[in-house]
């Protein structure tokens, strides 16, 4: 339905429109180009503006409001410097595929192009990060504009689209009429797959005796989720989920054998290297999980399900190639392949589970407690897991603490794990954990983040407290910048260029203790209004998220202060073969050189 | 490696150039030749683009550039069953002695002299990329003074158009309240 036509001004528009699009929440912050935008947001009912501290929070803060909702998230910005500070956040939507609208003021017209005051080419600059991204100065432009950014955002491969409004687009007046239907000549994303490849990949399946079905985060985009327990309990096919599909597959299930990749479990790992077919299901075989390209899976034919075209034999060639949206593509595969099952073919995998089973129970994740006593930081992850449950939801920044929280907590539902996969984002843990809680205020949050990433973004928490949005952050605190610490232990023969920020001194760090805490992060948290906590034994740390889970009524920050040496385990070191994994140190798995048995 | 030719239809909206330029250099694609210009339909532009790539990365980029929203149609057009064109102005230094010599040689080859001075001619060509590259070898001795090329515009041959309106229908999608 399109309605009638009414005289508004610029900014009106731009209000009217994003109220017709449905979106309930924006976070921003106002500045000079954007100011005619920000006097009639005042006045919106539907629309809830959340004030932030700088630009990057808003930005992730709608990631995480998008991925908690399956929503399109929506950011604000003024021109020049504020629109420079969500090309991170944008940047980062573009690569996990994360639908979100940002509306950025722009100077006036008359001043593109002459280095105004504030005057930034964002649509230039988010040329390459954004799906796509518009400049607008005719305030008549204003809702048809809008209505396609939703559109772009949120169908097809979801992703971010800008939408920059220059300040007397903004101010002029206009009409408002929200359109019943966008027109895109050149955007037609194709979600139903093509019947022969779906029956090819049917008939693949019932003839493999390795099969893997390799899951990504498309699946959950495509909200895809029990069609997939659907097509893995009918196949009884093992399951590998990325980190960006964390929580697309029970982790309790039996069929699931983790994470693969850099940080993957053996079993997934190993069960991808030595398939004979891999299902891939909305993922992208980025080098994470292929390790060294040339030598992965070599003996795996590929069935490669995505929606975007361009995913499909860009890295590993798809002997199968689907285009399609993952839930129509597996409702239609476990049809094709119940069809071959009724046809008397059905898969035979009872030696792949055999074999998969005994390095899934040869070489389970595992972790060290320091022999000094001291916190080891995987422990007090696990058990976050465990007290927190599987209803709340995880957020995380980047580094060992991300890896651990993927590894260590057990997702059963889809939607509870975030973080940034793709782009690598540290900073991006407690915005995006303010944007998840409002998006799902009912659920528990917690923010995992490392103490290098928690400095980058905490201001949040002024946000956070001021409007009512009890976020809980675990600090896993080392002090150090703690994976780039792990690379320079493998890698740089113990030279810690750079990684220390305990601020306790060279000695005290050699020690592997810190004697003072710059920040104190509880005497932050309190000065932002939050409770502040510290654990430091591991006796402590039940009592200790016990008490976070029992304050409901402001931000919680937990810091737990853990070793500083520990290490995210297993590990394919970067460039080689997955082979290559080492589950410890120095530690490979024994294989058989034939059949890949392990040695027990 | 081998050379590609693609048209590309695209809207003809501002910045559109500098998104398929940004794609190129943004996945390692070199663009050997490039030309934009309107097309029958005011609200439609057209380049072609010449690559110089292996089969794998040419689906590649094409599949990227058709990812972009304003990118309506690509298709590569087979040198066979197409016609390739390119328009050069060339500065030739040529005197009293040499001007007869370089007036035959753009006989030969069917161009035009457009512009005239005491000391250098300016000679219009048009032809295909190979046709170019034998004038140029043979004017070269004279002296090159200043050489501007068009690059490459093709179109295929026969009947059918790829700017069909018919062929390019965009999706009207209702938007969900």
């Amino acid at each position: 339905m399109s309605s009638q036509p009414e005289q508004v001004t610029g900014a009106q528009s731009v209000v009217r429109s994003l109220e017709a699009a449905g979106v309930d929440t924006v976070f921003g912050i106002p500045g000079g180009a954007i100011l005619p935008l920000y006097d009639p947001l005042m006045d919106s009912t539907a629309i809830r503006h959340v004030l932030v501290r700088h630009e990057q929070g808003a930005g992730h803060a709608a990631e995480g409001y998008a991925q908690a909702t399956g929503r399109v998230g929506v950011c604000m910005a003024t021109s020049g410097p504020g629109a420079t500070n969500l090309v991170t956040p944008i940047a980062d939507a573009h690569m996990d595929s994360v639908p979100l609208v940002a509306v950025t003021g722009q100077v006036p017209s008359a001043a593109i192009g002459t280095d105004a005051f504030q005057e930034a080419d964002i649509r230039g600059i988010t040329m390459p990060i954004t799906k796509h991204n518009y400049l607008v100065t005719n305030p008549d432009d204003i809702p048809r504009t809008i209505a396609e950014a939703f559109h772009i955002a949120s169908t097809g491969r979801p992703g971010p689209v800008l939408v920059d409004v220059s300040k007397d687009a903004l101010q002029r007046p206009t009409t408002f009429a929200w359109p019943a239907s966008v027109e895109l000549a050149g955007y037609r994303p194709v979600s139903r797959p093509h019947g022969k490849q779906i029956r090819e990949a049917a008939r693949l399946i019932v003839e493999s005796r390795r099969p893997v079905l390799y899951v990504g985060g498309g699946v959950l985009k495509a909200r895809a989720w029990s069609q997939l327990l659907g097509l893995a309990e009918l196949s009884g096919i093992p399951v590998v989920t990325t980190l960006m599909a964390r929580g697309a597959f029970p982790d309790s299930h039996r069929q699931h054998l983790g994470m693969p990749g850099m940080h993957g479990t053996v079993a997934a790992v190993t069960a991808l290297q030595k398939a004979d077919l891999i299902i891939s299901l909305g993922a992208r075989f980025d080098d994470r999980v292929t390790g060294k390209l040339s030598s992965f899976a070599p003996e795996a034919k590929v069935i490669h399900a995505d929606i975007d075209p361009a995913e499909i034999s860009k890295n590993r060639t798809a002997d199968v190639p689907i285009v399609g949206d993952c839930r129509e593509v597996i409702t239609e595969l476990t049809s094709a392949v119940a069809a071959e099952h009724e046809a008397g073919r059905q898969g035979d995998y009872e030696g792949w589970w055999a074999q998969v089973d005994r390095w899934r129970a040869t070489y389970p994740l595992g972790y060290e407690r320091p022999a000094d006593g001291s916190l080891a930081p995987q422990y007090v992850i696990e058990r976050l897991g465990r007290i927190a449950g599987p209803e709340a939801l995880y957020v995380a920044g980047v580094g060992q603490h991300q890896m651990w929280a993927a590894q260590f907590i057990s997702y059963e539902h889809p939607g509870t794990w975030l973080n940034s996969g793709g782009l690598g984002t540290m900073g991006y843990a407690v915005p995006a954990a303010m944007g998840a809680k409002v998006g799902r205020p009912d659920a528990t949050v917690w923010a995992i983040d490392g103490d290098g990433c928690f400095q980058m973004t905490n201001q949040e928490l002024a946000t956070c407290a001021i409007n009512d949005i009890p976020i809980k952050v675990a600090i896993i605190n080392n002090g150090s910048l703690g994976m780039v610490r792990q690379w320079q232990t493998l890698f740089y023969n113990e030279r810690y260029s750079n990684t220390d920020l305990g601020g306790a001194g060279r000695s005290a760090a050699a020690a592997g203790t810190r004697v003072e805490h710059i920040p104190d992060f509880v005497k932050l948290a309190e000065a932002y209004g939050c409770v502040g906590l510290r654990c430091e034994k591991a006796e402590e740390v039940d009592a200790t998220i016990d008490r976070a889970m029992a304050i409901d009524d402001r931000p919680v920050v937990v810091d737990f202060t853990v070793h500083q040496d520990a290490m995210v385990w297993p590990m394919v070191p970067a460039g080689t073969s997955n082979d290559e994994i080492q589950v410890a140190r120095d530690m490979a798995p024994q294989w058989d050189t034939e059949a890949g048995e392990v040695r027990r | 490696m081998s050379r590609h030719t693609l048209s590309v239809l695209v809207e003809n909206k501002p910045g559109v150039l500098a998104r398929i330029a940004g794609l190129f250099s943004r996945r390692g694609f070199n663009i050997d030749a490039l030309a934009v210009g309107p097309t029958e339909h005011d609200d439609v532009s057209r380049m072609t683009i010449v690559v110089n790539v292996e089969e794998l990365p040419l689906e590649q980029v094409t599949k990227q550039l058709n990812k972009l929203v304003e990118v309506i149609k690509i298709v590569e057009l087979d040198p066979a069953a197409s016609v390739q064109r390119e328009l050069m102005l060339v500065k030739v230094a040529a005197d009293r002695a040499s001007r007869s010599h370089v007036l035959e040689t753009v006989q030969l080859f069917r161009a035009k002299v457009v512009d005239v001075a005491p000391d250098a001619v300016t000679v219009e060509a048009t032809g295909n990329v190979d046709k170019l590259e034998a004038l140029l070898r043979v004017l070269e001795p004279y002296g090159i003074r200043e050489l501007v090329q068009s690059g490459v515009v093709a179109v295929g041959r026969g009947a059918r158009s790829i700017t069909d309106r018919s062929s390019r229908s965009g999706s009207v999608t209702p938007i969900a309240r």
